[in-house]
């Protein structure tokens, strides 16, 4: 087993205390990002509050009228619901006479709203449709009558559909969801999410001890692959000498990283991957007998900014939904799914390979603990500084190897310029 | 403990029966809690089924575990795994089990219930709770011993303190 990293110097020169980003630009990842609390709370004001489209749901998990799911924009509980007439809404999960979260599960169907303090009753669009005692009580008490309930509905966000998925956001003045994506993004998501019917098959859910930002980033740097993940690289799975392509959109906040299963063996191009082991077989193999789906590409993961992992990684595909708790700790809630045309068989490889995937996953537990490491080593000198300098200093739109850092430099370009730092 | 070979397990005295599921529980939490990962499959029938699912998943009847085993072969994988291949902080997870329901034979099968809860210790950390459920188990006696042919652990808390690496 490796365990927790030893020796290594790896100590970052101090940069500054203030939120000053560093001189050499996106090369150098200021360790107060993942910290800060004030940094976190304009976060949720300018990413998760601000001009993004946020995922919310899959059609799927609401597919009657009055279906909802619970689930949260950053900081924020949301209610995804569906509506009489097939509409999807989205409504801030806050009463708006107290503030009470009146919505305490996950999924369920309603009629209507109904906060249990003071039952105030609210349609599934939101609109206000009663509030008791609103005359009063023989006589007395009772609402001003100019009270207004159209002025007191709940809050409803903007609500994007397509081929059956659900993104929201708070901002009116977000773009069109196809223009927020771009052409490239938008074609790769598009190439899952082809209009077929979706099947959820079940939830994940882990509470990561680290920045909301680091599993963006670990998504987008595909070099940790081929050293971390033992059991992707040994296995032939994912590693930096197979084919490799990626995509970042236009304006550096998405990005897909696209590979080609190789094969398990040690060649000049991997020798220096010394966590591949020649001899690794798996006792039952049926848990990676996977069959070719798409007619590209045998993984894509993308990250769709802010808050979603879109993981095709043979036959499992998952919506990692980044859920930050505060600047030191992320939930990562998975829901996998297929499509209502799969079989039998397709379900059951689904399911199998899941196991590589979600909290005890043979690939994701890995990172799951090393953001842990990153946080605690990150936050012990919010003052230094991270180095990302792999494959240079810039990015380019289409790269065709995994061995880079750009996509997180683009991120954190396109950061920078919506936080003002 | 060399226990004897029971060869007609649906002769035994309710109260035998009891003490024989209790003595394979403590035996096989005792073999995780001290980290003999590589006895562990030595539980299982060859065809067996372990998963561990969040509760959410299995009251709706959603087909996903967080862990899914379906044969002896993928529980020598988790072992694999834990020693060769997974990147992960040093912990100790100790399990208890408390109200075993024996809930009846079905032809060579008893069915058995039974509570666990699963502590975590992390370096510099308080020991915390890790995990909650309940087994839902299929036992049968092959060569004399019981062996579990099936186990599913349903846990109460949704959310899983970042990793699930141990088996529970």
């Amino acid at each position: 087993m490796a365990s927790v990293i030893s020796g290594g110097a790896a100590r970052g020169k101090l940069v500054s205390n203030e939120r000053i980003w560093p001189a050499a630009g996106e090369t150098r990842l200021p360790y107060w990002v993942y910290s800060d609390p004030g940094l976190y709370a304009l976060e949720q004001a300018r990413i998760f509050c601000g001009p993004t489209w946020n995922y919310v749901a899959l059609e799927a998990e609401i597919p009657k009228p009055g279906d909802f799911k619970r689930t949260f924009i950053g900081d924020k509980s949301v209610v995804v619901v569906r509506d009489g007439a097939g509409g999807i809404n989205v409504l801030e999960n806050r009463c708006a006479h107290r503030g009470a979260q009146f919505c305490q599960r996950h999924l369920g169907n309603a009629q209507e709203f109904i906060c249990p303090y003071h039952q105030w009753t609210y349609r599934l669009d939101g609109t206000l449709q009663a509030v008791p005692f609103r005359r009063g009580v023989k006589g007395q008490g009772g609402m001003p009558k100019d009270f207004a309930l159209d002025q007191h509905g709940l809050r409803a966000l903007k609500v994007a559909r397509r081929n059956g998925v659900v993104f929201a956001s708070f901002a009116d003045a977000v773009e069109p969801f196809e223009d927020y994506l771009g052409k490239e993004i938008l074609a790769l998501f598009d190439r899952v999410f082809d209009g077929r019917g979706l099947t959820v098959l079940g939830y994940s859910r882990q509470l990561t001890p680290a920045n909301w930002k680091l599993v963006i980033e670990n998504i987008k740097d595909p070099y940790h692959a081929s050293l971390l993940h033992v059991f992707l690289l040994s296995f032939g799975l994912n590693r930096a000498d197979q084919p490799n392509r990626l995509v970042i959109d236009p304006s550096g906040r998405h990005a897909a990283g696209m590979t080609w299963r190789g094969e398990q063996k040690r060649t000049a191009d991997n020798v220096e991957m010394r966590s591949l082991i020649e001899d690794l077989k798996l006792a039952d193999p049926s848990m990676l007998e996977p069959v070719k789906e798409y007619a590209q590409y045998t993984i894509v993961l993308m990250t769709i900014w802010p808050n979603l992992v879109m993981q095709q990684q043979s036959n499992t595909l998952a919506m990692r939904q980044v859920i930050p708790k505060g600047p030191n700790a992320f939930e990562l809630a998975w829901t996998f799914f297929g499509y209502e045309t799969d079989d039998e068989a397709m379900t059951r490889r689904r399911l199998r390979q899941a196991n590589l995937m979600g909290p005890a996953g043979f690939v994701s537990i890995d990172d799951g603990e090393v953001m842990g490491f990153v946080q605690q080593g990150a936050s012990q000198a919010p003052g230094a500084a991270g180095v990302l300098e792999m494959d240079g200093s810039g990015w380019s739109e289409e790269t065709p190897h995994a061995v880079t850092e750009g996509e997180i430099r683009a991120m954190y370009r396109h950061y920078r310029k919506v936080m003002g730092l | 403990m060399n226990v004897a070979e029971i060869s007609n397990p649906r002769e035994l005295s309710s109260l035998e029966l009891r003490g024989v599921i209790d003595t394979l529980y403590a035996d096989y939490q005792g073999c995780l809690n001290e980290e003999r990962f590589e006895d562990w499959p030595g539980f299982f029938t060859e065809d067996c089924l372990y998963k561990i699912v969040p509760r959410e998943n299995f009251e709706r009847g959603l087909p996903l575990a967080t862990w899914l085993c379906e044969s002896r072969g993928y529980l020598l994988d988790r072992v694999t795994a834990i020693r060769k291949t997974a990147v992960y902080a040093p912990r100790a997870i100790r399990r208890l089990y408390s109200g075993i329901r024996l809930l009846g034979w079905k032809s060579n099968t008893i069915e058995v219930r039974a509570d666990y809860a699963a502590f975590e210790t992390l370096l510099d950390e308080m020991t915390r709770v890790f995990n909650v459920g309940v087994y839902h188990d299929r036992i049968v006696f092959a060569d004399g011993r019981p062996k579990f042919k099936e186990k599913i652990c349903v846990f109460d808390s949704v959310l899983v303190p970042n990793s699930l690496i141990f088996p529970l």
